[in-house]
């Protein structure tokens, strides 16, 4: 798909809160496009600032943060839209759905009237029309028996469940972009992988765009066209999925790669990346990863680095000093690792 | 549903009787003797043995407990008193209309004043409505009801005359004699008592209602609900509202149950006739059977209440069911 204008182009966002101990800088020049039945997987630890961009882009987020870039919607930027349009926006063509299903249902009311709120917030429709779309959504993401089921409140349903409720509201008004937060984190693996090939189907049936925000590049595999990895709420790679898989060209991308369990392979220990992200209220100077990098050298700790493009791509970018060779070889090294 | 009734019944029955046998034992470890009194100051030992034997004394403590019993459950009475033979029952028809009309009153005005003013200060934390109103919160905690209640009565009822300073006035049928009554002198005799009688609730209610919304503000439902795109008069109303009153709502069943045993320190203050001031009275006097009286009068009050809030509590929060 080629058209001039992404979808969603978000460029150099940056969210800090103040807090009593000083600005935590909680996304630091974010950019990543978006076009239309895409989907985005944006990868990191907790806290490298991947919900929270996403809570930037909602306009989700608490009054003490700030906020500056730009967060375009077929060219209309979010983060300068007036309160009353960006509400239209979200659930109607922005729609998200969270980490813990088990607490982002409001418990005291019916699922059936949550789904017909989200309706009815959008659509000029009468009640009855509202729920029977309601009940329509439930079916389509395999609540079984939903004529049943609709007037059950949140407690009465599983976690795999009460995800596909939760799936069903943000679908309901048939949005353009889907921002799925973590969407299989707080759920078993096998709900998860039904979790993830439901958003993956529903998402060919509608055209939707999804972003999935998620610690886990297995999914990200499964399902995303394009990657952006996070560290310490700086993107630090982004590319299509093949090409930063077979050509990963950042030493973080590496340890998140090493770090996957295989099934296949029989070894003691999984890998793992020595150290703690580093604070956001004063992040180290130079590359944010040079306290944990095995490769870090002195222009690592004296310069920022910036996206540069991976010599012989077009939109695989990264941000690391290393040269090619060394990244060609230590890639290698680690993909043969993980495989073996 | 009927299991859960039949559980609570037993309940409160194993309740009252603990309540009621420790008020008993209480009273006789007091070193006081009633019959001594009820014999009056010139009384000879003949007669305290006499007004001993007339009043019951004379019986073991178990003894009396189990005639007190006997006479609630058989008779359904409360007995008379020991000071002037009225009958217990009656003196607690007349004092809880009194009470009841004081807490109700000032449940409605507390609940009226903290739960807009508790909600806008968690929408507003640190502005200046919530930094005055904590200020508020500590003064009202802080301050003695009674103190509370002298001020107000002196500056309003004595040097601006604005308010009548004490007493109670029937809303129906005042007495014969009464020198006022009406549902206009009831209510005004009613302001300074409510506004005393409320103010320590308020400050506590004011700081409960500002955390449990603040807390609710925080849940992931709120968010989930903003992300639909509800604006926030419907976030507040729809989902914040009602699960950050469900714990206020158990606190408001169980304070009214308990100040429906007399609101001792507003009562005095002010003259009014109501439980609280029956209590103290009865108290001083070793009048044992208006003692039982108001004590089983405010178990059942808290029995009660208690059962109310548990039932709401079900409608209102699915997650609770009566089993």
């Amino acid at each position: 798909m080629t058209t001039a204008e992404p979808l969603l182009d978000v460029r150099d966002l940056r969210t800090a809160f103040l807090t009593d101990d000083g600005i935590v800088g909680a996304v630091d020049g974010v950019s990543f496009s978006l076009d239309a039945g895409r989907t985005l997987g944006i990868v990191g630890e907790s806290g490298c600032g991947k919900s929270v961009t996403n809570l930037t882009i909602m306009g989700l987020n608490p009054k003490t943060a700030r906020v500056s870039g730009q967060a375009l919607l077929r060219g209309e930027d979010l983060l300068q839209a007036a309160p009353r349009r960006l509400r239209e926006i979200r659930g109607n063509e922005i729609a998200m759905i969270f980490q813990d299903p088990m607490t982002s249902l409001n418990p005291v009311h019916r699922i059936g009237d949550q789904l017909v709120e989200a309706v009815l917030l959008h659509n000029d429709i009468s009640h009855a029309e509202a729920k029977a779309r309601a009940l329509e959504s439930l079916e389509e993401v395999g609540i079984p028996q939903a004529a049943r089921r609709i007037d059950d409140y949140p407690h009465q349903f599983s976690g795999g469940m009460r995800q596909r409720v939760m799936i069903a509201m943000a679908l309901i008004n048939d949005p353009d972009v889907l921002i799925a937060d973590e969407p299989t984190t707080a759920l078993d693996v096998t709900t998860q992988a039904q979790i993830i090939s439901l958003i993956a189907q529903l998402q060919k049936e509608h055209g939707t765009a999804v972003i999935i925000i998620t610690h886990d590049l297995g999914v990200v595999a499964e399902i995303a066209d394009e990657i952006v990895v996070m560290y310490a709420a700086r993107v630090v790679e982004r590319g299509p999925v093949d090409e930063l898989f077979e050509r990963p060209s950042h030493p973080y991308t590496w340890g998140l790669l090493g770090s996957l369990p295989r099934l296949e392979a029989d070894v003691e220990r999984l890998a793992q990346i020595p150290g703690q992200p580093p604070s956001l209220l004063a992040p180290p100077r130079g590359c944010r990863f040079n306290p944990r990098c095995p490769y870090a050298f002195q222009r690592c700790h004296d310069e920022d680095p910036t996206l540069i493009k991976v010599s012989g791509t077009d939109d695989h970018v990264q941000a690391c000093f290393l040269d090619e060779g060394t990244k060609a070889r230590e890639a290698a090294k680690t993909l043969s690792a993980a495989a073996a | 549903m009927y299991r859960y009734i039949v559980r609570r019944l037993l309940w409160a029955c194993v309740l009252f009787i603990a309540v009621t046998m420790f008020t008993y034992v209480i009273f006789f470890v007091i070193p006081a003797d009633p019959a001594v009194l009820a014999a009056g100051r010139s009384a000879r030992p003949a007669d305290v043995e006499r007004a001993r034997i007339y009043l019951g004394l004379n019986h073991s403590v178990p003894y009396q407990y189990g005639l007190f019993l006997k006479r609630l459950v058989v008779d359904q009475s409360l007995g008379r008193s020991f000071v002037n033979r009225r009958d217990v029952d009656s003196m607690i028809s007349e004092a809880a209309p009194v009470t009841a009309s004081l807490v109700f009153g000032g449940a409605i005005l507390w609940m009226l004043l903290a739960v807009p003013i508790g909600v806008l200060s968690a929408l507003r934390p640190r502005s200046l409505l919530d930094r005055s109103a904590m200020v508020f919160v500590l003064i009202g905690i802080s301050l003695p009801v009674v103190w509370i209640g002298l001020v107000l009565q002196f500056l309003f009822g004595f040097k601006w005359g604005i308010l009548p300073n004490a007493g109670y006035c029937n809303v129906f049928n005042p007495p014969t004699g009464a020198t006022c009554g009406g549902p206009v002198d009831w209510f005004t005799h009613l302001i300074l008592p409510w506004t005393t009688f409320a103010i320590l609730f308020t400050a506590i209610y004011v700081r409960m209602v500002r955390s449990n919304t603040m807390d609710t503000l925080g849940e992931d439902y709120v968010r989930t609900a903003r992300a639909k795109g509800a604006p926030p008069n419907q976030v507040l109303r729809k989902h914040v509202l009602r699960n950050a009153m469900l714990p206020v709502v158990t606190m408001l069943g169980m304070d009214i149950g308990i100040a429906l045993g007399g609101a001792i320190f507003t009562e005095y203050i002010f003259g009014l006739p109501g439980l609280g001031r029956l209590a103290v009275q009865s108290v001083q006097n070793f009048d044992l059977p208006t003692i039982m009286g108001v004590v089983v009068f405010s178990t059942l009050c808290i029995i009660v209440f208690n059962l109310i809030v548990d039932v709401l509590y079900a409608f209102i929060d699915p997650r609770i069911r009566l089993e």
